[in-house]
């Protein structure tokens, strides 16, 4: 693909949008009518096969249609949470009539959705899921327990993963399904963190029901399912990043739905700078404790600029190699472990700098408790998506192409298995 | 700031690399170290004949090839990758860039295009024995004799290739002048009397040091007296943004070599790259060689285009990549076990060039301070 045939391509997107979104864009309407609108056209979802909402355009234009939704000021389709792992899932696997049924509604708004993979006895290991279902009368019959479930007390709908064969080997007795939340078997309980926020909730399930259309892809073929749930949600941490600012002045109530709809979606994530130890504080803070002036100061928070400048060229590397369309380097995969070892040093230059008020929090810590949350936080950057030692193995099997760890657990019937003691 | 190669930049790399493969493999770099020249003219004549590597960053209106740091810093990196005996940082890096730096037209067209065609092997004396990499430490005075002839007095020290160099750029001060006051650069033939040079029994034998008395030397004025602070300390920029390319390049091979072992080592009746206490010491080798690297390509681009971040983005970088390198060479020979610790391993010969490379033009923790100066805090 050359560049010119890409820019050409680029530009005649960039005509059609425009236009469409001249004549069409009324920030008057619902955003619920808007929203129909914008999904009949394609332009919701321009990626999308046009079976299905979209124009099936590559995936690289979606860019070039958000920047002309931006300069206009046209609001997108529902983006926010889970729901842009289900309608990925769901494209892959799903059949007509659970797409008929789930994507429109997840576009317009009108469903949330959360993710029902981790457990308490399976967090690295996902494919260790214990959580049951049993077909009984015609209707999955779901027992078992999930956690870390974010924004499960708003959804209406959640992709689970269950085991539906435990005599099966451990990846081939699983299956994936579509769950309903609102309903008796399901209960929701928000889960308090060391940091004092609850992000996240445990889910507990007596006797829940899915329809037996309900089923994503074949049964016992459900890890495959998840693998691409899995595979979007690493792909959808990096577009957010490169998600741009609004030069036009949102006023207006179909900005006022938005505008609740994403600080409902975007409640969960309140501490997650303080979980990425705020560099950007460093400096400010060192100057206005004087601790600027201390030679030992001065070098730790040098050797903590150092790592933050380098991962952040790094990830600009890896960047530039996909904007060219080379196969991603090594750059590529390392910017997690990057990640968390920043947040640590930084949580460590932040007590390096205040010293004795490190032991207070609340109205009586620095930047009433700003600090004290970001030392708290910290730990959960090199847990949360995959801990650090997980992304270790990542790294060394897929980048470096090393073997593989000997294991135990696949070979037998997953009965068989050893796991947690309840 | 330029985050990726063009086409060109990466062809050109994978030609150096072929070249310095065949040129210089492990077995050249041992008899180079033991000699005391540390490089030989024969292999020196063939780097320039054939690839034209002495006059990268020169520009063409001097006889170089007209590139910039960026290529240079890609020419340092594969040169560190393959620990190529050569005096190629003491002249190009060095000295030629301290000239380009404070030379008049005329000194330039005169000095740069035998340096260009590889004739003229040039270093620039700057530290003395103290050890110190500002320019307060500089003691070594000029008196003038009349015109651009001046008399130099005084004892420069860590000279790289300062025994075998066919010209030295030194830096030196006015008598009772300090720190940054009164300092200027001077030209230095080899063989003027009263120049008495030393090689010094060195650590990293793959880069030779020298001991240079100056006692009552003539030397040429290069550029104008008393004003050489701004240029020197550029250089001085410019060559750890070039030193710091030329690191990764060696971590990077200290990384490969790790990994290539632990995929042939068995123990347990495994590859011992299987267990995962090895994945997880590769997948941070990796992590702490790409983030210098990231750095390093930085400041090679930052140097480049003259970015006024500069002097920031080079201090860093150079932090970065002594930290990496040292900690890629120790992991390497552990891995290696008791053979990584063998004279006959070849590990100990990137080991001393880090080593070497972490101190020489100041250690970490003074590149770290220059860093936050840089930026003003």
């Amino acid at each position: 693909m050359t560049g010119t045939t890409t820019d050409n391509r680029r530009q005649s997107v960039r005509d059609e949008v425009r236009a469409w979104l001249e004549a069409n864009w009324n920030p008057n309407l619902s955003l619920a009518d808007w929203r129909n609108r914008l999904i009949d056209s394609g332009w919701g979802a321009p990626s999308w096969p046009r079976t299905w909402h979209g124009r099936d355009l590559p995936a690289a234009m979606e860019a070039v249609v958000a920047e002309e939704m931006r300069r206009i000021g046209a609001v997108s389709v529902a983006r926010s949470g889970v729901r842009g792992l289900a309608t990925a899932t769901l494209l892959a696997h799903g059949d007509d009539v659970q797409k008929a049924k789930f994507l429109r509604r997840a576009l317009t708004g009108e469903d949330n959705w959360c993710q029902l993979f981790s457990e308490p006895g399976s967090g690295s290991d996902l494919a260790g899921a214990l959580t049951r279902a049993e077909l009984i009368d015609g209707r999955w019959v779901i027992n078992g327990q999930k956690v870390w479930t974010t924004s499960a007390h708003h959804a209406d709908w959640g992709l689970l993963l269950a085991r539906t064969d435990f005599d099966a080997p451990k990846h081939e007795g699983l299956s994936y399904f579509i769950l309903g939340m609102r309903q008796a078997g399901v209960e929701v309980r928000p889960l308090k963190q060391m940091n004092g926020h609850a992000s996240f909730n445990q889910v507990f399930f007596t006797d829940a029901e899915v329809p037996q259309a309900h089923l994503v892809g074949r049964l016992g073929e459900g890890w495959a399912v998840a693998t691409t749930t899995l595979m979007h949600e690493r792909r959808g941490a990096d577009g957010l990043a490169a998600a741009g600012g609004k030069p036009v002045e949102r006023q207006g109530p179909i900005y006022d739905e938005e505008r609740a709809e994403n600080a409902i979606a975007m409640e969960p994530y309140r501490w997650y700078p303080q979980r990425a130890g705020r560099v950007d504080l460093i400096l400010e803070r060192a100057t206005a404790t004087g601790k600027m002036h201390d030679p030992v100061v001065r070098q730790e928070i040098a050797k903590l600029l150092t790592l933050a400048k380098s991962a952040e060229w790094t990830a600009r590397r890896a960047r530039a190699a996909q904007a060219q369309g080379r196969a991603p380097g090594p750059e590529g995969s390392l910017g997690k472990l990057a990640a968390s070892h920043v947040a640590r040093a930084a949580a460590h230059v932040h007590t390096v700098i205040i010293g004795a008020e490190a032991m207070l929090t609340g109205e009586d810590a620095p930047l009433e408790g700003l600090i004290s949350e970001i030392l708290l936080s910290v730990p959960a950057g090199s847990i949360a998506g995959g801990t650090d030692e997980i992304q270790r193995n990542i790294i060394a099997e897929r980048v470096l192409g090393m073997p593989k760890e000997p294991r135990s657990d696949n070979d037998r019937p997953f009965r068989d298995v050893p796991r947690n003691r309840a | 700031m330029q985050f990726s190669f063009t086409p060109e930049q990466t062809e050109f790399r994978s030609v150096l690399r072929r070249f310095l493969a065949e040129h210089s493999p492990p077995s050249t770099v041992r008899r180079h170290m033991e000699s005391e020249a540390g490089w030989d003219r024969e292999g020196w004549r063939a780097l320039n004949t054939q690839l034209g590597l002495t006059g990268v960053h020169i520009p063409e209106e001097f006889g170089g090839q007209g590139f910039s740091f960026v290529e240079l810093g890609l020419v340092l990196e594969e040169m560190g990758r393959a620990l190529l005996c050569a005096p190629y940082f003491s002249t190009t890096v060095l000295a030629a860039t301290a000239i380009l730096n404070s030379g008049t037209d005329g000194q330039k067209t005169a000095l740069l295009p035998s340096i260009a065609l590889g004739e003229c092997v040039a270093t620039l004396a700057f530290t003395e024995p103290n050890g110190r990499w500002d320019l307060g430490g500089i003691e070594t005075t000029a008196t003038p004799l009349g015109g651009d002839r001046f008399k130099l007095e005084g004892v420069k020290s860590f000279v790289v290739d300062g025994h075998t160099a066919d010209l030295i750029v030194a830096a030196a001060r006015r008598p009772g002048s300090g720190g940054e006051d009164g300092l200027s650069l001077f030209t230095v033939e080899a063989d003027a009397p009263g120049l008495t040079r030393q090689a010094l029994k060195v650590l990293d034998p793959t880069r030779k040091l020298a001991r240079l008395t100056f006692d009552r030397v003539e030397a040429r004025l290069l550029g104008e007296a008393g004003a050489a602070a701004g240029p020197l300390t550029r250089t001085l920029t410019q060559a750890a943004a070039c030193l710091a390319n030329e690191m990764v390049g060696g971590a990077e091979r200290l990384r490969q070599s790790a990994l290539d072992y632990a995929n042939l080592r068995v123990q347990f009746g495994r590859p011992i790259a299987s267990f995962q206490s090895m994945k997880h010491k590769q997948a941070d080798m990796l992590l702490e060689v790409q983030l210098a690297m990231s750095a390093a390509y930085a400041a090679a681009s930052a140097a480049a285009e003259d970015d006024p971040e500069l002097p920031a983005i080079a201090a860093l970088a150079k932090a970065g990549a002594s930290d990496a390198y040292m900690s890629t060479a120790r992991h390497t020979i552990q891995i290696h076990g008791g053979a990584g610790f063998t004279w006959d391993n070849d590990t100990q010969l990137w080991f001393r060039r880090a080593k070497s490379s972490e101190v020489f033009l100041g250690d970490p923790a003074w590149h770290r301070e220059l860093m936050l100066r840089g930026w003003g805090v």
